[in-house]
């Protein structure tokens, strides 16, 4: 494994029991990300997207079925720590995460400045006068003027309670954090401002990100690379300036397709079919039944094809 | 109101005059506390089967406008004219008669369809509402509805309730039951954003479709740029209430005129790897409350080309830099 390497994740598993049989929302599962790098995760809703950055992280429902696989971060692997090792050493000190809807998850009876302290006062022990200090900086640096320090969540507006959400994940400052789809319920000059300032973050403060989007065109905003998922498993990873240009899975090929574009003359085509239930996906690759590009050996699971820059999932390139 | 004097008038389907819709905001459930501007001095006219988008920000009155238009509020000021009559001034009963003329698409399709209804009662509804009281004829017209959003076979969706199909299938069922009476109008409200990526395209095209075979009218509703030009001819822009620009598609893409179009313009992105370098330039802060807008433009204190002096005191008309493009800007003054 190269120095560079923040998060090195391989084989990961996280399948969920239910009434209906055993969800393998997540099934083996691997990426690598450097330090100071983006990478989106992008798919379909009911890909497993979320279920991922919360196994990465072990927030972990009550019906997890297994849960298995290596996470590797800073060359040290997390996996054999207990929960409560996990929450001292790993939780939101060397990575957090804003979760979906994050902005309307916030706490109505305290103070905004108070709850983005508090992770500073929980992991790093200090008093909250320091805390605060703490937190009027990261309020500085995702942009929220410091008198609204001492709001209430119902004062602020959509765009600015995410800037709050944000700070709460920013201020133990962690190596990586992990976005679940931050932007999708504001609107576009909002979406603008918060992916410039996710942007600015990157650059000031050296934090990596992983950004899980179903938004293929936001997403392009922070990308370094991008990895494609499909029915639980990883179907391409690859650097970002190559991928949006030429994506190489059939699926990514019919994901990029079905983008409508601003700019330029290409009509958007849809991808026939639905994607496959993840209780019990077909076996052989799992995309097979909506490609237009599937042969013989399709029945049979395709390996990850790898280079040194990028992984495939399909036989095509076998 | 320059566009009311249009030559298009005779052939509007539906025409809005300098419409406001404003709530009023009481303190502690009575005493007046003020308004909430929410449609402010709107006009526009919309011909037979043309299909327009209104493209807005949440908060900026598109909802509302479409709730006028659909006779679910009462204008405060202005009209909105269908076919040459006065919609506000009808009564109960010819409402009826209107709400069966104009079909409505609303934004997420599980929330608009009952649960405990089988697809089948669900488009039986309306029907039996409006007095279609042969069972026959119901069952063709929903026959055909379902033919027509590609819900084939009929007879397997029929009996089925909105939790057993996917959601671009609910969506279509929604659009069925919208034009199962005929409309002559479709206001579609954000009909895909709660829809996967995959899926909205099929939706956008399926309605595109069904907008030019049936000659309908279609308002669009979206916040969403990057897919209005697969969609309609004519595009209004609304900001704080009012309409900044309005203009046939292609021209209003290469040409923007309206600061906040612009701005709009630059904030939507199309997947490139080469965003990822760059800043967006994009006005800070965000659109004005709306139970007191700024005096003049409304978007003058976010604006970068501002003229000192006018802009901040006195509201613009709608300007026509080319024909048929309006801007309500003092840059074209």
């Amino acid at each position: 494994m190269p120095e560079s390497t923040l998060l090195n994740i391989e084989n990961l598993v996280l399948h969920f029991r239910t009434t209906k049989g055993v969800v393998q929302a997540v099934d083996g599962v691997d990426f690598d990300l450097g330090y100071n790098q983006a990478v989106v995760v992008i798919g379909e809703s009911g890909c497993g997207k979320t279920s991922l950055a919360r196994a990465i992280l072990r927030l972990l429902p009550r019906n997890t079925k297994s849960y298995t696989g290596k996470v590797v971060l800073n060359g040290f692997d997390v996996m054999p720590l207990d929960d409560e090792q996990f929450r001292r050493q790993i939780r939101w000190v060397k990575m957090s995460m804003v979760p979906q809807s994050a902005m309307n998850a916030l706490n109505p009876v305290l103070r905004v400045g108070d709850q983005v302290a508090e992770p500073s006062m929980v992991h790093h022990g200090l008093r909250k006068a320091d805390a605060l200090v703490q937190a009027r900086r990261m309020f500085e640096h995702v942009g929220v003027p410091e008198d609204f320090m001492s709001r209430y969540p119902f004062e602020l507006s959509g765009g600015m309670r995410q800037r709050v959400a944000i700070a709460m994940a920013l201020v133990t400052a962690p190596d990586l954090i992990l976005l679940d789809e931050p932007t999708s319920a504001l609107d576009v000059l909002t979406q603008a401002n918060i992916m410039n300032m996710l942007k600015r973050i990157k650059q000031e403060m050296g934090t990596s990100f992983i950004l899980i989007t179903h938004d293929v065109a936001t997403s392009s905003e922070l990308a370094d690379r991008v990895a494609v998922m499909y029915a639980g498993q990883i179907v391409e990873t690859r650097e970002a300036r190559r991928f949006f240009g030429e994506p190489l899975h059939p699926y990514s090929k019919k994901l990029m397709a079905s983008v409508p574009r601003l700019r330029g003359n290409v009509e958007p085509e849809f991808i026939t079919g639905q994607p496959p239930s993840l209780i019990q996906p077909p076996t052989g690759c799992r995309f097979a039944a909506r490609c237009s590009e599937r042969f013989e050996r399709c029945t049979e699971e395709p390996p990850m094809v790898r280079s040194r820059v990028h992984g495939v999932k399909c036989w095509l390139y076998a | 109101m320059v566009e009311a004097m249009d030559v298009r008038q005779n052939g509007a389907l539906a025409s809005i005059r300098d419409l406001r819709v404003w709530f009023e905001l009481r303190r502690f459930g009575f005493g007046h506390a003020g308004y909430v501007h929410a449609v402010d001095g709107v006009s526009f006219d919309l011909g037979y089967g043309e299909a327009v988008a209104v493209v807005g920000e949440s908060g900026c009155g598109k909802s509302t406008l479409m709730r006028t238009m659909l006779g679910l509020h009462r204008p405060t000021g202005g009209q909105v004219i269908f076919e040459g009559e006065d919609v506000s001034a009808k009564g109960r009963r010819a409402m009826k008669g209107y709400r069966a003329k104009v079909g409505y698409i609303q934004q997420d399709p599980y929330g608009a369809l009952p649960p405990f209804m089988s697809v089948e009662r669900i488009l039986a509804e309306p029907m039996i509402i409006n007095g279609i009281s042969s069972a026959a004829e119901r069952r063709e017209r929903m026959h055909k509805a379902l033919a027509e959003v590609k819900m084939t076979p009929v007879e397997e969706f029929l009996p089925k309730f909105p939790h057993m199909i996917s959601g671009g299938q609910q969506q279509r069922v929604v659009i069925a039951r919208s034009i199962i009476l005929g409309p002559k109008m479709l206001v579609a409200d954000e009909p895909v954003s709660m829809l996967d990526a995959s899926v909205r395209v099929e939706i956008l095209k399926l309605l595109r479709n069904l907008q030019q075979t049936l000659g309908l009218a279609v308002m669009y509703i979206t916040h969403d740029l990057s897919t209005v030009r697969y969609f309609s001819e004519r595009i209004f822009v609304m900001y704080a209430g009012q309409m900044v620009e309005k203009a046939p598609i292609e021209d209003l893409l290469r040409e923007p005129r309206h600061p906040y179009t612009l701005a709009l313009l630059e904030a939507t992105s199309d997947p490139d790897a080469a965003n990822a370098t760059k800043f967006r330039d994009v006005p800070p802060g965000e659109p004005p409350s709306l139970v007191k807008p700024p005096a003049g433009c409304r978007f003058h204190p976010r604006c970068s080309r501002i003229i000192k002096g006018l802009c901040d005191q006195e509201m613009p008309p709608d300007f026509e830099p080319c024909p048929g493009h309006y801007a309500k800007c003092w840059l074209y003054r």
